[in-house]
């Protein structure tokens, strides 16, 4: 039933009205119609089912977003950035420590996760073959894979056990871990997408190797691993199970990095899972904050990468 | 004057000494080329290649793809050793020394012999300016101040006729330029070190044709400056821009000679094939 158009003699639509077309001139043309339109049907069909399988990509998102924003937006207000938690009962009351926690959890896990990754990163793109390389990039993968409540246990058994009791400390190792896989990888692949012709643009003007990898290629690569570096933040700061057996939350204003410490993660699931209904408003108002701070760092990481020149990113 | 301060400074970083136009009746060789092999891996690429490179002349290097010609011509600022696996044998010999010798940097060699890539090379984070002064960050004794630097650059950017081109927008980005500008560009930033030898590896294989034209008159007004070695895919090119031409073939050198010579009557039966088009 198929029929190639371009076999078929002279059929185009204008000369199929002319008196002297045949009878089987006449058929060919109709089939040619006739293939066409199921074409058309089919392109209309598959472009459909793109769409609806895009909608449902997006579609979680929605949903938590309008969820969040309709449970939590009501609890929201200046006392929930500045105030402590209010005991059971007592009306009000604000996260203001759980809120400043994630951020020198963030920082701490950054302060180690950054440098170590970046500089993995940079040495897996420069020796991309050597045997320490691919045992690196193998190990950061399982590393990347590892459940994150692993990595809680791990902190809790070298940090807070010596330590005698849960710290900030051991919590930024515990996320800082974390970091350091989804870090090198992204920058190793930043680093990639830096041609090889700009290496050997500045080798050929008397740069070392280590100048050229310093300033000219990491240079280059740095909107890109500024991005990667900014999602593996997003990433963490929403971690709960690492945090369980290390910073183990704390009901008051404390940001001593040997003390237990409070973070957005653990006070939403402290309160979501309490019997008190204000409590479980809270941990909503909670959770949109906690997705506020991620956003603001993703819109940070785009601009980031938008306002500089150079590779990668986007 | 500012100018010869500089140039003072520039002779004094580089020991380059300052030579006039060239003595048309004397040639003095740049660079001498004796026996020199390389390889990738186990597969020679450059098999004894003995050739001089006069200083103020240009010299083009043809030869069919994959004979061994840019192979060649990154053997000559050691930039052949940068790629992994690779070994290079023979002797050669800038202004009468061994780059290849135990007590010599490969990056002092770079400094003295600029080169030029195929495709535009500019570094994408930087200005106009800072791409032409790039090399000048990493001479011995640290980057020349800010004054020396305009001087230095305003110069390359003449010499590589892109002055007037670029002049009112030195702080843009590199990128915005067109191929042929960047083209441009790169070989003043090679040029800003004041090299001895600048080394062209097809710089005109990605460019349009009037880009290219730019290019083959910049060349040609290069050899008062500098010695020029430029490889190149196209015969028309080598016959217009140089004084000599070699020809390579499965990494050997079939024959050297003045371009009027090579292009007219050639000594060598398989340089006329090539020349003749009954090959490659």
């Amino acid at each position: 039933m198929t029929s190639v158009p371009g076999s078929a003699p002279p059929t185009s639509p204008a000369g199929r009205h002319k008196p002297h077309a045949t009878r089987s001139q006449r058929a060919a043309a109709e089939r040619t119609m006739r293939t066409l339109r199921r074409r058309r049907l089919i392109n209309r069909v598959m472009v459909g089912v793109m769409y609806l399988a895009a909608l449902l990509a997006i579609l979680p998102l929605i949903l938590i977003l309008f969820h969040l924003v309709r449970e939590g937006a009501s609890s929201l207000s200046l006392d929930f950035f500045i105030r402590m938690p209010a005991p059971v009962g007592e009306a009000g009351g604000g996260m203001a420590n759980a809120i400043v926690g994630t951020l020198v959890l963030v920082g701490l896990a950054s302060a180690i996760g950054l440098p170590v990754g970046i500089g993995a990163g940079l040495y897996l793109a420069e020796h991309r073959r050597s045997r320490l390389a691919l045992v690196t990039r193998f190990l950061s993968d399982v590393l990347n894979g590892l459940p994150s409540i692993v990595m809680g246990i791990f902190a809790w058994q070298f940090l807070v056990r010596p330590m005698g009791g849960f710290s900030a400390y051991s919590a930024g190792v515990a996320l800082g871990a974390m970091m350091i896989p989804l870090v090198t990888r992204s920058t190793e692949e930043m680093i990639r997408l830096v041609p090889v012709s700009l290496r050997e643009a500045a080798l050929a003007l008397g740069f070392s190797r280590a100048r050229t990898s310093l300033t000219i290629v990491l240079r280059t690569a740095l909107p890109g691993i500024v991005t990667g570096s900014l999602v593996a933040v997003a990433r963490i700061a929403g971690e709960t199970a690492p945090l369980l057996f290390t910073a183990f939350g704390n009901q008051f204003w404390s940001i001593a990095l040997d003390e237990p410490i409070d973070a957005l993660p653990l006070r939403i699931f402290y309160y979501a899972t309490s019997p008190y209904d204000d409590w479980r408003a809270l941990a909503w108002a909670g959770a949109l904050v906690l997705i506020g701070i991620v956003l603001v760092i993703s819109i940070i990481a785009r601009y980031a990468t938008r306002a500089r020149h150079g590779l990668g990113g986007d | 004057m500012a100018l010869a301060e500089t140039d003072r400074r520039l002779v004094r970083l580089t020991g380059r000494t300052a030579s006039g136009p060239a003595d048309p009746g004397k040639e003095e060789t740049r660079v001498a080329v004796r026996g020199l092999n390389a390889f990738y891996g186990s597969t020679q690429v450059v098999r004894d290649v003995s050739v001089d490179f006069h200083a103020h002349e240009v010299t083009a290097v043809i030869g069919p793809s994959g004979c061994g010609k840019s192979t060649m011509l990154r053997c000559l600022n050691r930039m052949h050793e940068t790629a992994p696996d690779t070994r290079v044998s023979g002797c050669v010999e800038l202004d009468g020394r061994d780059i290849y010798g135990r007590d010599v940097s490969a990056i002092s060699i770079r400094r003295h012999v600029g080169m030029v890539f195929q495709r535009p090379t500019p570094f994408p984070t930087m200005s106009i300016r800072d791409n032409v002064g790039a090399g000048l960050r990493v001479l011995p004794g640290g980057m020349p101040a800010r004054g020396e630097v305009d001087v230095i650059v305003e110069r390359a950017l003449r010499s590589a006729a892109l002055w007037d081109e670029v002049k009112d927008r030195l702080s843009d980005n590199a990128t915005g330029l067109s191929g042929g500008q960047q083209q441009r560009l790169c070989i003043a930033r090679a040029l800003a070190t004041s090299p001895r030898v600048l080394l062209l590896d097809e710089p005109t294989a990605s460019l349009d044709p009037i880009s290219t034209q730019a290019i083959e008159e910049l060349v040609y007004e290069l050899r008062r400056e500098v010695t020029v070695v430029i490889v190149t895919h196209n015969m028309q090119q080598a016959a217009r821009v140089s004084d000599r031409t070699a020809f390579m073939l499965s990494g050997e050198l079939v024959e050297v000679a003045p371009s009027s010579v090579l292009f007219t009557n050639p000594g060598d039966a398989r340089t006329e094939d090539y020349i003749t088009g009954r090959f490659g």
